[in-house]
This record gives structure tokens, C-alpha cells and sequence, in this order.
């Protein structure tokens, strides 16, 4: 459970989010918005890597200001560019460098490492270097060292930005199988149809607040 | 399975098999004793194990000679100033020395898989717990460096198009100012994504 009250956050001179209120309960939550809308910093509140001027957040309970450490750890987040978010030269190093706080011996370790691996069909490349991997796959990795963690939350920011349509395609239907309530930044409309709520972000307040369908219209009514 | 640089070559030969400290080592000891090899007739066998030990490695021609190329025209500009400061014996060894060095080095990369170098290096800088330094954040650093190798390789690629595409490419400051500004941001992006993943919690 997210619950935004009256959320300002002003970066530099930029009022970048002007008031938002929301809760957010639903499994599946997708946030669109024009360039700039503020749409990648409500994503960024939900983990605590941005605060709020003013106002507070708080994920299940838990306000993001004072503990940001105990949320993050609750909460996964996915970065457009997977390049940024891989940090270890291979690709089972970077899956193993997520779970290393766990107090896990090195062989339950390198068991969950292969089987996420394999799950998300990266198996194979589990010792190559991540740069030999393609745009795709180092997506699925970069989701690979989010979900080994099992977090509670899935928070993604453009997670189909950079992928062609088979790779969009996959992340969609992953989605739709992950257990987790997962919170989406997109410009990908398709990926929202069977969301739970779209939210429409416009120079930093909610316009619009809806099932995909009616949200959707709205935005594109409003980018026309 | 390839290694960091993808030149790793899988085999099963002995120097596949010696743990990577023992070849890291080893390394360091043969530098050090190419150094002190007086005479065309040392160091000419000095060659001759060199060539030795990658028949035994069973990499290829290839693969050897691709660890050698990138210093070809080193090894060409020092032999000729060599020639002209010194004599024909001085430029012969001092050369022969460096490409030799440089030919050892790549045998270790061809026949070490990057785990086992990385593992290696994190034993050898556990001593540095008593000097106050956090060997995970040590081997988390070179880790990052490595990783961040070809990613910048990749953004040198893109500034170099993007400035064929727009006609600049002789210009130094076209390439250099969003190389920088692009480093910079991908330390950003890297430094926002160590924070998700929990690093400073």
C-alpha cells in the first residue's frame, strides 16, 4: 500500500510535483504523462531515492523520510536504462551482488542466482560479460537482480523504453504473472490495457485518475 | 563461457587448470625476471618459453596474436628510437622485453575466467581491513571499474557517429565535452542505481 499526501518536490528552481494525493492499493498501477510531467520522480518517491518537499509518503506504513533503508528493501525498482543498473561485470555476479546482505551460504547463493536465471530464460549467459548481452537481456537481468530479492513492490520507470517489440512484449506478459503489486511509468500505452488504474500526471498534479481505458483517452486527448 | 574482455579461451589445459593466484604471481615473477635478462641470448630464450607455454595453452594463433597486436606500434615507434639513441642489441632486448611482457599478461587473461581473478584479488586485499579499508568496497570499486569499461567503450561509439553524422569529427571539443557530460551522467545513474539496490542502507 502507497499513499502520497500532498506531495510538493521542487528540484533546483523546478516545482516538479505541485500537490499529489493518491493511495495506491491495486495490483497492477500504470502512471503516464508527457515529458518532463514528473511522472519518473513519483516513481522515484516510492523507494525513497527522491523525498518530498513537502508532504509525505508511505509504504506500508512506513514513511519514506525516515526509513528509506527498510523501505528499499521492500520495495524493487527498475531503471529505463539497464546499462546504469547492472554493476557487476558478469551476469550472475550481478544477480549474486543483490542477495549479498542475505547471510545466505554461497551455495544457496549461487542456487537462487541460477534459478531466476533460468526462470527468465538467461540461464545459458550466467558467466558471460553483461555488455555481451543485448538491449533485451540486459533488461531481464537488470529485472533478474530486482526479483531474486522477492520485494513487495515492484516499481518501474520506462522498463520498455529501449526494448524492441519482442522484448516489450515479454516484460508485459512477465508483469502479468509477477505476484507483486507493480507501479509502471510508461509511454508504452499497450502494456497498460489490463492494469488496474492508470494514473495522468500533467506539469506535476494528477489529471486524471481512472481504469486504463478512460485514463488512456484522456491523455491522449490532452497530448492531441 | 568467455571471460571480462570476452578473450578468454575454455580449455583444459595445465594453465587453465593453475589457481588464478598462482598465475597472477607468476606473472609478477616473470616481469621481474625479464627485467634482470642480460643478452640477445637470455632473453631470445626467454622467447622461446613464451612461445612454449601458449603451445601448451592450446589458445590459437589467433587468439595469441590478438593480445599482442594492440601494442604493435609501441613496439615499432621503441625499437626505432631505440636504434637511433642506443644500438641494434639495446633496441632488440628492450623491445623484445615488452612484447614479451605484454604476451605473458594476455596468456593470463586468455586462460582465467574474470570470477576467478576477481575472487583472487579480494583474498589478496583482505589484509586491507587492518589499515581501516573495507575489502567489499575495494573489490566493489574495481568490480565497478571493470563493468564500466565497455560501457564507455559503447558512449566513445555513439559520440564518434554522432559527430560524423553532424561533419565535426576533427573537432577535439566535440568529442570531448559529451564524452565527459556522458561519463558524468552514467555516474549519476550508476551511483542512483547502488542506492536502490541497498548499498548505502
Amino acid at each position: 500500500m502507497i499513499r502520497l499526501e500532498d506531495v510538493h518536490v521542487r528540484l533546483g528552481q523546478r516545482e516538479v510535483l505541485r500537490g499529489v494525493t493518491a493511495s495506491l492499493t491495486e495490483r497492477r498501477v500504470g502512471v503516464v504523462g508527457a515529458n518532463g510531467s514528473g511522472k519518473s520522480t513519483l516513481a522515484r518517491l516510492v523507494n525513497g531515492l527522491v523525498l518530498p518537499t513537502s508532504g509525505t509518503v508511505t509504504v506500508s506504513g512506513l514513511d519514506t523520510r525516515r526509513h528509506a533503508a527498510r523501505i528499499r528493501r521492500g520495495v524493487g525498482f527498475l531503471f529505463t536504462d539497464p546499462d546504469a543498473q547492472i554493476v557487476m561485470p558478469t551476469v550472475a555476479e550481478d544477480v549474486a551482488f543483490s542477495l549479498r546482505r542475505k547471510g545466505l551460504r554461497r551455495e544457496e547463493v549461487e542456487r537462487r542466482v541460477r534459478e531466476v536465471l533460468e526462470r527468465y530464460g538467461l540461464g545459458e549467459h550466467a558467466d558471460h560479460p553483461a555488455h555481451h548481452l543485448s538491449g533485451g537481456q540486459k533488461q531481464l537481468l537488470a529485472l533478474c537482480s530486482v526479483l531474486v530479492l522477492e520485494p513487495e513492490i515492484l516499481v518501474m520507470d520506462e522498463p520498455t523504453t529501449l526494448l524492441d517489440l519482442r522484448h516489450s512484449r515479454q516484460v508485459a506478459a512477465l508483469l502479468r504473472t509477477l505476484p507483486q503489486q507493480v507501479v509502471v511509468v510508461t509511454h508504452d500505452l499497450p502494456l497498460l490495457e489490463d492494469f488496474d488504474r492508470v494514473l495522468v500526471i500533467d506539469e506535476g498534479r494528477i489529471v486524471a485518475d481512472a481504469e486504463p481505458a478512460a485514463a488512456i483517452a484522456h491523455y491522449r486527448k490532452m497530448m492531441a | 563461457m568467455s571471460g571480462l574482455t570476452g578473450a578468454y579461451v575454455p580449455g583444459d589445459s595445465l594453465l587453465h587448470r593453475l589457481p588464478a593466484g598462482v598465475k597472477l604471481a607468476g606473472l609478477a615473477v616473470s616481469c621481474t625476471a625479464l627485467l634482470l635478462l642480460r643478452g640477445p641470448a637470455a632473453l631470445a630464450g626467454a622467447a622461446a618459453v613464451v612461445v612454449l607455454l601458449y603451445a601448451v595453452s592450446g589458445v590459437g594463433l589467433a587468439a595469441a596474436w590478438a593480445q599482442v597486436r594492440p601494442v604493435r606500434w609501441f613496439a615499432v615507434a621503441l625499437f626505432g628510437v631505440q636504434l637511433v639513441f642506443a644500438d641494434l642489441p639495446t633496441a632488440a632486448s628492450s623491445t623484445l622485453r615488452v612484447v614479451l611482457a605484454v604476451a605473458l599478461a594476455g596468456l593470463v587473461t586468455l586462460t582465467t575466467r574474470t570470477g576467478a581473478v576477481m575472487a583472487a584479488l579480494e583474498r589478496c586485499l583482505a589484509p586491507a581491513r587492518f589499515a581501516g579499508l573495507d575489502p567489499f568496497r575495494l573489490s566493489l570499486l574495481l568490480s565497478l571499474t571493470l563493468r564500466s569499461v565497455p560501457v564507455i567503450a559503447d558512449l566513445v561509439t555513439r559520440v564518434r557517429e554522432a559527430q560524423r553524422a553532424r561533419g565535426v569529427e576533427r573537432s577535439p571539443r566535440a568529442f570531448a565535452v559529451p564524452l565527459v557530460v556522458g561519463a558524468l551522467r552514467h555516474a549519476d545513474a550508476l551511483g542512483e542505481a547502488l542506492a536502490a539496490r541497498g548499498l548505502d542502507d
